[in-house]
Formats: C-alpha cells, sequence, structure tokens
C-alpha cells in the first residue's frame, strides 16, 4: 500500500468531508444535487465513447445478541464509484472507494484501458437517453437517527425477558441502513435514489435444548416496528415448540407463514429469464421449444408483480441500466404474463425491455392464519424455511428444512410441537395446491434478501421427505 | 446491494444460475499436507500506514478501551466473465479502509471507515469506544481474550507466484474462450458460462498487545458451467463445479490445462442428457473429494465451530449438534477409528491459509476429531477461554487456534473456518481401488446441491456425475441423484478412505455465517471414502 493511496480527499464535496473526520449517515449519504456533481466530476475524466458512473454510499449501524449476552455491535460507512467504459462493443468496469480526483481519475483511466483490450461484447447494447423517475420515499430519519443506546435497548426488548424468565435463551440482530445510488450516463441520463431500512430478527431457544422459535420484521421507517412486540411473538413460539414429537414424513396439508412462503417463492424470479427459456434451459420452456408465456401456470388467485412503489416496499424506482421501473405484472391470475427481457434480449425478441425488478410482491386474500388453522382437520404450520438449494432448475424443485416453530394442527386446533422436517418440493407445484391465502405482509428479510412481500398460504400436497432432529 | 450487481453485471442470469460455490482439481497433490510459514517475498508495511494503526489504537485506549485492534486493508477484486464465444463484462474493484474494534468494560464495540486520515482513524476508534460503552447497559458476562504472543513486526504472503493483476485482461478472456469452444464441441452442448474470480487482500493489523503484522493474500477461482439442451427441449444437464478455487495466482490456472479438460466436461454435461435415472434406495456411495469436501465442509466443519456450538449463531446460520461441550469433547464417537479431521490454516493454496489471524494469533494445526472421537473446536481468543477446563484436563495450553477472520476492512472479524480436512488413511488405496471393493453402489464426483439443517444433523447432498458400480465395476451413468444423511449415522457408516495418495484439496469461495453476512473462503483436503449402505432418492420430476 502507497501513501497516495491513503490520503484523503480535499476536493471531494464538503458533505463527504466531516470536520471531526469522521463519517456518520450525514456524511455517507449525498444529496441528489452533490450526486449528479460528483458524477459530473466523474466524467470530465472520461476520454471514452461512452461512460456510465454509478455511485453508492451507505452507512449501516448494528447489534448483535445472542446466548443472553451482547455479541457484536457496530457502525459502517463506506462509499463505492462504479465507472463503466466503452469504446464501440467493448467495455469494462472498475470500482472505488477513494474519491480524490487523483484516484477518480485512475479509476477512469483503468477502466479505459480495460476496455479497449476486452474483447468484443456483441451484446454491448448503447446507453439509454435521459429517463422520467417519479421519486420513491423511502428515506426515514429515523434509521440513521437511533443512536447506540437506543440500539442496545432493543437488545434488552429479547434480553431482558429471557433473562429473567431462566429458561429461555435469546439471540438476535438489528441492523438499521441508510443508502443512496446515483446513477448518470454520458448520454446525459441521471438517476437517484435514497432510502432507510430497519431490520430486527431474533430467535429465542429452551434452554432444554427442545424449543426454538424466531420472528421478525422489517420496515423503511424505523417508528413503524414494534420491537417489544417481536421479541414477545420469539418468545411465544420458543415456549411453545418445546418438546416436539416425530411424526411421518410425506404429503400434508401445510399452511406456512409469510416467511417460509417467501423464501419459497421468490426463487420464482430467479428462473423467470427469457433468454434462458428461449434458450430452452428454464422451468418456462414449453414442450417443444418457446416459452410458457400465455399459459396458466398457477392458481387463479395468484398475481406476482414488482412494484417499486408500493408503500410496503418502496424500492428503488429504476434497474442498473437506468431503466425505469414500474408495477409490472409477472403472473396474473395465474397466467404467465411477461419473463425479464434484458435489453438485448427484447430487442433481439422485438418487445420492450421488461428492466430488473428491485421488489417481488404476490397478492393474497383475507384469511388469517388463525382462519386457516381453524379450517384445518389436519395438517402441519410451519414458521419459516431454511438452508433452500437448488435440486432440479428444471421444475425449480428446492430442497430445505422447516425451523423455528412446526406444528400439529389436528381438528382446527394446533395441538403439538412437530420435529422438523425436510421438504423436497417447488414453488410451481406448491401454488397450484392452493387452498387458502392471507393478507400479504413484507418480510424481514429472506435467503434470497430483497424487498418482498407475500401473503400466508394453506397449501395441499406438500411434499416432506425425511425428518430432522435439529431444534 | 441489486443495484450494485445490476452495475456490475457479472454474468447476469447464467451467474445466478451458476451457485457461487467454487469446486475442484488440484494439480498432483499427492504429498498429502503440506505446510507452509513463511515466503521470501512477503510484503513490508508502509510507515503511514503504521502510523495510523497507531493513531487509531491510541485513541481507543484513551476512550477507555482495554484491549483494541485496528485494521487497515485493500480488497482488490477482478472478474473476467464470459458465455459461448463473447465477453460478458470485465471489472475490477478496489476498496480500502479501516476497521477498529473496541473491547471497554467487557463488551465489544466495531467502527469502519474510508477516510484514512488521522482524524479520520481517530473518529472511527472512539465510535467503537462508544458503542461498546453503549453496550454495557444490555452486558451479562465479560468478554476476556486468551493470551496471544505479540508479534511486534512480522509480514507474510501466501503461496502464489504470479499475482493475476499483471496478466492482461485479452490473455485471460482468451483463455476462457478458447476453453469455452473446446467444451461446445461436445453433442448437444448449447451453451457455457465461465468466469475467472480474482481477489487480493493487503491487510496491515496492530493490537495494543504490541502485534503489527502486513500480510498479502491472493485467491483464484475459475467457474465454468457447461450446459447440453436435448434436441426436443424436454431437458438439459449443466456440468460445473470442476476446478477448486485456491489461494494461489495465474500460475495455478495455466496449470489446470483448462482447454483439454472443457471438452471432457463438455462429454460430460451431454452425457448426463442420456443417463438413467436412479432407482431409489439404499447404496454404498463411493465419493471422491471433488464431492466430499462439501459434506466434510457441512457436516463436520460448521457443526465444530464453537460459536455455533455456544448459540451465537442462533439467530442465522443456527446453532451445532455438537453441543454443549462438555457432552461431546472426548466422549462423542464421530466415526470410525480412522477419522481424523485436521484444522488448519497452514496448507500451502488453501484458502483459509495465512500467517496469521484477525487477532494477531499465529494458527496451529489442531485435530477437530482425533481416531474417531471429537476432540476439538474452532476457536478465537474469545471461546478459547470458554474451554479452559478441557485444555486444562488434557494438559493443553489455553490459545486460540487462529479463526478469527473479517471478510473486508469493513467487516467485524469473528470466528471462521480454518481449512478442515479429512486425513488420509495408513493404507495407500485409491478412488478406483474402492470402486473395485465395492459391489452395489453409487459413486459421486464433483459438488451439487446441498442443504443441511441448523444443527447439522439431516443433510441431503447431490453431485455432477454419478456412476452406477455393479461387481466392482462402473456400468453406466446415473441422473437424479441424492443422498439423505442423518450426520453420526454417516460417519459411523465410513468403513475405507483412501491413502495419502488420493489425498486432493477443494474448497469453496462463498462460504456465509454472521450478522450482517460475510463470506470467507476455506480449502477442505480430502480422500476418497466409501460410506455403507446409505439413502438415495431420485429428484426428477416433470413440471
Amino acid at each position: 500500500m502507497r501513501r497516495d493511496q491513503i490520503t484523503e480527499v480535499l476536493s471531494a464535496p464538503a458533505r463527504l468531508y466531516h470536520p471531526d473526520g469522521a463519517e456518520g449517515a450525514d456524511d455517507a449519504i449525498l444529496s441528489q444535487a452533490d450526486a449528479q456533481a460528483l458524477i459530473d466530476r466523474i466524467r470530465k475524466f472520461s476520454r471514452a465513447e461512452a461512460v456510465e458512473v454509478q455511485i453508492f454510499g451507505g452507512y449501516n449501524t448494528n447489534v448483535r445478541f445472542a446466548d443472553n449476552q451482547m455479541s457484536t455491535a457496530g457502525g459502517v460507512g463506506d462509499f463505492q464509484v462504479g465507472v463503466q467504459s466503452y469504446f464501440g462493443a467493448k467495455h469494462a468496469v472498475v470500482t472505488t472507494n477513494e474519491l480524490t480526483d487523483e484516484a477518480l481519475k485512475a479509476a477512469v483511466e483503468k477502466s479505459e484501458k480495460l476496455a479497449r483490450l476486452a474483447p468484443d461484447d456483441p451484446e454491448a447494447m448503447p446507453l439509454l437517453p435521459p429517463q422520467q423517475y417519479r421519486a420513491v420515499e423511502a428515506y426515514f430519519p429515523s434509521v440513521a437517527g437511533m443512536t447506540a443506546e437506543e440500539r442496545a435497548k432493543v437488545a434488552l426488548t429479547a434480553l431482558e425477558p429471557c433473562r429473567s424468565a431462566g429458561d429461555l435463551t435469546a439471540a438476535g440482530y438489528l441492523e438499521n441502513r441508510t443508502f443512496f445510488t446515483a446513477y448518470g450516463t454520458s448520454t446525459g441520463l441521471f438517476a437517484y435514489h435514497r432510502g432507510t431500512s430497519s431490520n430486527y430478527t431474533v430467535t429465542v431457544r429452551t434452554k432444554d435444548g427442545t424449543g426454538s422459535g424466531w420472528a421478525g420484521a422489517e420496515h423503511n421507517d424505523a417508528r413503524q416496528l414494534d420491537f417489544a412486540a417481536v421479541s414477545r411473538r420469539a418468545i411465544e413460539k420458543a415456549r411453545s415448540s418445546r418438546a416436539p414429537v416425530a411424526i411421518e414424513p410425506g404429503r400434508y396439508t401445510v399452511i406456512l407463514e409469510p416467511q417460509a412462503v417467501g423464501d419459497l417463492c421468490q426463487l420464482i424470479g430467479f428462473y423467470a429469464d427469457a433468454r434462458a427459456t428461449d434458450e430452452g434451459r428454464s422451468p418456462f420452456v414449453k414442450q417443444g421449444g418457446g416459452t410458457k408465456i400465455g399459459e396458466k401456470i398457477l392458481d387463479e388467485r395468484i398475481d406476482i408483480y414488482a412494484d417499486p412503489y408500493d408503500p410496503m416496499v418502496r424500492a428503488q424506482p429504476f434497474d442498473g441500466d437506468g431503466l425505469p421501473l414500474g408495477r409490472q405484472e409477472f403472473i396474473k391470475g395465474g397466467v404467465l404474463k411477461t419473463l425479464y427481457y434484458s435489453r438485448f434480449w427484447a430487442k433481439k425478441k422485438g418487445v420492450q425491455p421488461t428492466g430488473a425488478p428491485t421488489s417481488f410482491l404476490m397478492s393474497g386474500g383475507t384469511a388469517s392464519v388463525d382462519d386457516m388453522i381453524k379450517a384445518t382437520p389436519r395438517g402441519i404450520l410451519v414458521t419459516r424455511l431454511w438452508y433452500l438449494r437448488e435440486v432440479d432448475p428444471r421444475t425449480i424443485l428446492y430442497t430445505g428444512l422447516t425451523r423455528d416453530g412446526t406444528f400439529l394442527i389436528e381438528n382446527g386446533k394446533i395441538t403439538k410441537s412437530l420435529k422438523n422436517f425436510r421438504f423436497n418440493d417447488s414453488p410451481l407445484f406448491m401454488l397450484n395446491n392452493l387452498e387458502m391465502l392471507g393478507r400479504p405482509e413484507r418480510l424481514a428479510g429472506t435467503e434470497a434478501g430483497g424487498a418482498v412481500v407475500v401473503p400466508a398460504l394453506k397449501v395441499r400436497d406438500f411434499n416432506f421427505t425425511s425428518l430432522s432432529d435439529a431444534v | 446491494m441489486r443495484s450494485r450487481r445490476d452495475f456490475l453485471k457479472v454474468g447476469g442470469a447464467a451467474a445466478g444460475t451458476l451457485a457461487l460455490s467454487g469446486a475442484l482439481r488440484t494439480a498432483g497433490a499427492s504429498d498429502a499436507i503440506p505446510r507452509v510459514r513463511h515466503s521470501a517475498t512477503a510484503p513490508t508495511m508502509d510507515a503511514s500506514v503504521k502510523a495510523l494503526l497507531m493513531e487509531a489504537l491510541n485513541a481507543a485506549k484513551m476512550a477507555g478501551a482495554s484491549y483494541a485492534d485496528a485494521r487497515i486493508g485493500r480488497y482488490l477484486q477482478n472478474f473476467v466473465v464470459t458465455r459461448e464465444q463473447q465477453i460478458i463484462n470485465v471489472v475490477d474493484t478496489d476498496s480500502i479502509g479501516i476497521g477498529v474494534r473496541a473491547l471497554v468494560d467487557g463488551t465489544w464495540g466495531f467502527s469502519a471507515s474510508r477516510v484514512l486520515t488521522t482524524a479520520g482513524v481517530a473518529a472511527a476508534a472512539r465510535e467503537a469506544a462508544a458503542i461498546a460503552k453503549a453496550n454495557r447497559v444490555a452486558r451479562d458476562r465479560l468478554v476476556t481474550l486468551a493470551p496471544a504472543p505479540a508479534v511486534p513486526d512480522a509480514t507474510w504472503k501466501n503461496a502464489y507466484d504470479v499475482d493475476p493483476w499483471t496478466i492482461p485482461v485479452e490473455e485471460k478472456a482468451d483463455l476462457l474462450l478458447k476453453a469455452n469452444a473446446a467444451g461446445m464441441k461436445a453433442a448437444n452442448v448449447k451453451f457455457v458460462f465461465s468466469a475467472f474470480f480474482f481477489r487480493k487482500q493487503e491487510r496491515n493489523y496492530a493490537n495494543t498487545d504490541g502485534s503489527v503484522i502486513a500480510q498479502t493474500i491472493v485467491q483464484s477461482a475459475v467457474q465454468q458451467q457447461f450446459t447440453a439442451v436435448s434436441p426436443d427441449f424436454s431437458d438439459f444437464q449443466n456440468r460445473t463445479n470442476a476446478t477448486p478455487p485456491v489461494g494461489r495466482g495465474w500460475e495455478w490456472v495455466l496449470q489446470q490445462d483448462l482447454v483439454t479438460n472443457a471438452a471432457r466436461w463438455g462429454e460430460e454435461a451431454s452425457q448426463k442428457l442420456k443417463a438413467k435415472p436412479v432407482e431409489v434406495g439404499r447404496y454404498d456411495l463411493v465419493l471422491h473429494p471433488s464431492h466430499l469436501w462439501l459434506t466434510i465442509h457441512e457436516s463436520i466443519a460448521h457443526p465444530t465451530e464453537l460459536d455455533r456450538a455456544m448459540g451465537y449463531e442462533a439467530n442465522y446460520a443456527g446453532t451445532s449438534f455438537v453441543a454443549p461441550p462438555a457432552d461431546f469433547l472426548g466422549k462423542f464417537k464421530y466415526g470410525p477409528e480412522f477419522l481424523n479431521i485436521q484444522g488448519d490454516r497452514s496448507q500451502p493454496g488453501a484458502l483459509a491459509t495465512v500467517g496469521y489471524d484477525d487477532e494477531g494469533v499465529a494458527p496451529d494445526e489442531f485435530l477437530i476429531i482425533k481416531d474417531g472421537r471429537f476432540n476439538d473446536y474452532q476457536t478465537t481468543r474469545e471461546q478459547a477461554n470458554w474451554l479452559d477446563w478441557w485444555y486444562k484436563s488434557q494438559g493443553r495450553e489455553v490459545r486460540s487456534h487462529g479463526c478469527s477472520y473479517a471478510d473486508n476492512w469493513s467487516s467485524v472479524q469473528f470466528q471462521r473456518m480454518p481449512n478442515v480436512s479429512l486425513l488420509p488413511g495408513e493404507k495407500e488405496q485409491s478412488y478406483e481401488d474402492l470402486i473395485a471393493a465395492t459391489d452395489r453402489g453409487i459413486a459421486i464426483i464433483g459438488d451439487g446441491s446441498f442443504s443441511i439443517d441448523q444443527q447439522r444433523y439431516n443433510a441431503q447432498f447431490g453431485g455432477q456425475l454419478f456412476y452406477e458400480i455393479r461387481g466392482g465395476k462402473i456400468t453406466g451413468m446415473l441422473k437424479d441423484v441424492a443422498y439423505q444423511i442423518r450426520t453420526p449415522e454417516f460417519w459411523n457408516s465410513m468403513d475405507m478412505i483412501g491413502g495419502k495418495r488420493s489425498y486432493e484439496v477443494w474448497g469453496s469461495f462463498f462460504d456465509g455465517k454472521g450478522q450482517p453476512g460475510q463470506v470467507n473462503a476455506v480449502s477442505h483436503g480430502s480422500v476418497p471414502a466409501r460410506f455403507r449402505n446409505v439413502n438415495v432418492i431420485n429428484t426428477g420430476r416433470k413440471a
């Protein structure tokens, strides 16, 4: 490491240079005008035929606890500039987190050098012209404003009751994220988004090792989160999941809480690529070739869509190419309406590009989980799923396990805590075996991440293939 | 950050389906478990970097820290991504900053900043101490650290010869495109995705015990996916994970003979279209090191992380069936007497190999499983004290095994996996010898689908290539194979293992753990092994 790599900034915007030298949320988050100014500054260094610049800044704080004890806690500020230079069909990306003129110029030049040397990309698309965006209001001062003392008090909403109970241990995590992202091109396009999120999850285990309960919540505005209620829910689940009994694996009627639905159904999005389908390697390939667009592939009560403006997600309203994202239906009334079309593939196929979605939403119904339980003579209630891994990409067949609260339902009531199961099933099969739908909820982070809103579901014939001794 | 990922466009949909868990063949890993500690051309720490580290430690102490450590790191990544006969993208990333960890009155605080000025690092240190103080209100027990000797002026580099950053991008792209072309010569192989992924980390470390350490680590991975599509669009099959990621440089890439081997991997994808669906039932499994490394990783390496056993990962990665420690250490029969599992960070070219961990500890080599019995956990300085009763009963020193790791300057260090390896058996026998000794079974090469519960009991593993064994011979290829296990029964069903010459080192470039999530790269050495009477399911089904 050289001295010039560790000298900072004087030419950076004033907001990036805190008088005490420390970066906090105020410093890491550029306003739209400052972001535009920084992108313009970077563009001036460019000698390429075209250039695109993405900047990202964030300040995250967190507190973690486990075994009824504080674990780690921190505050992290970072910033990233990405420059992609184009010479005809050649292009390359370079990123840096240094903001001196010298470092930025070096990044631009390096991206130009790499681009010139790179082989042609025959699929390179010209940069988009300026676009119109409607801002998403996703930034709430309550998130960055939460102090370290207040974060420790959130941990106490789980730690205090578990310590005083004597037979419970709590492990949990609170993360407050504040970020902005901006994207600008030599064609004059400029896009900006900023946002916040507060995410709190807790796992409470019984000290006898037989019970475990999980609960979580996420919102863009920390004031909307009832941390103590989340902690209470995990405690309640842990207590009621104690001393599970084994029942035979097999096909069961299952009520999946929203977290479990999201873990599984979100996966559909990763396979919904038009190109892979046209190439014959996706679950949406029609027999003999072509896509299943226009075919009814799921229960008619299912809509799957993306919408960054939905107040439950408040996601970034543009994709990595700067394409504006609105509400987009992928499944409507169980019918496959479209797949993801990149700009290149859309052009090749003569259709409009869809943009890469930044949210995943699924329609629901009006039933509560209690309603579903009452309407179930025999079935299984699942809190969440774990370690989902692809088994067969041809059908989106996944395996994984239940976790942190699995219960037997008999004659409309929860009667027993059950040992966890491994399942082998596909969201495409499951969404054809639908009985009841709940109200969609924002999830506190699925295994794959992202802004996900889905309902609880009751489904038939869910395929549990073995038992697990894990609690 | 989805938006950042989109911007980088690293491989698009193809990269998404090529699960980011690399794996495969080490060139002639015949000398099992060699070890290194030092290398001639290690980096020296710049005086200005050292001054900033000292400034940060001083500020933490002034703010009340009884212990602090500071890491200034530069983290570089380079990707070259292709499909078929075209480039997808070239990406170079560079990130630099400081992370400071402070222990105040027995609670931790951490802060990280990209502002590398005297004022900037001091402010980060003060923030770390302030966060630690704020957490005292929720403190239960005090954190204490096992002693570690100060290392006042150490430097180290891992086993790379040729820095991948010195290789022109066109040379990297050319090699991938040639390999893609070779793979596509096979019948029905219509698509290839391939990428190089290189990491370089310049890590500078200091702590208030007096350690000052500079290290440079280079890691390299090749990812390739060959896809065969049946002419009537009724099936497609992938061959992937054919090369192991390593802690070496470009010289290793050249040794892989990617073009010649790609032709074979393409053929294998093609053959998978014609493979026979497996009949469900119980089989003897002969597992190649290219496959078994992942089973070791999931069912031995993860459950023997001490933080998991003590509940520190309960809210995310999970806990462990190997708990509480007092019920398992020295008592639990994990497998047969010839099952010996070593933890180390010393195998040259392995991904977790370092000179010093992120607490300034020189890692030791230790047996996690000794003669079939559970013997030790993976530890950091904070954790080693939790096992002092065990180490004292064994007449052993209470010390960290050097498993502290942070994946970036902006991440707090915690316990991560060292290289965890299945040691060779005494008898010199090969993968082929194990097949020849098997009457009715399935041989599996390469890692595929994998899933395991949060305590690491119940697991299901797929693979890349499955071969039917009848009467000691391979009689054909199978598909849609996965086996389900319960960890203790599985390892106790192992009845044959390979000898030294069959030892290979494989691993993962992307092992996740922690909140916020961090990625670790780790290797697993293994010999081939045979397991009796394992439950095999058929995973094929029509949409």
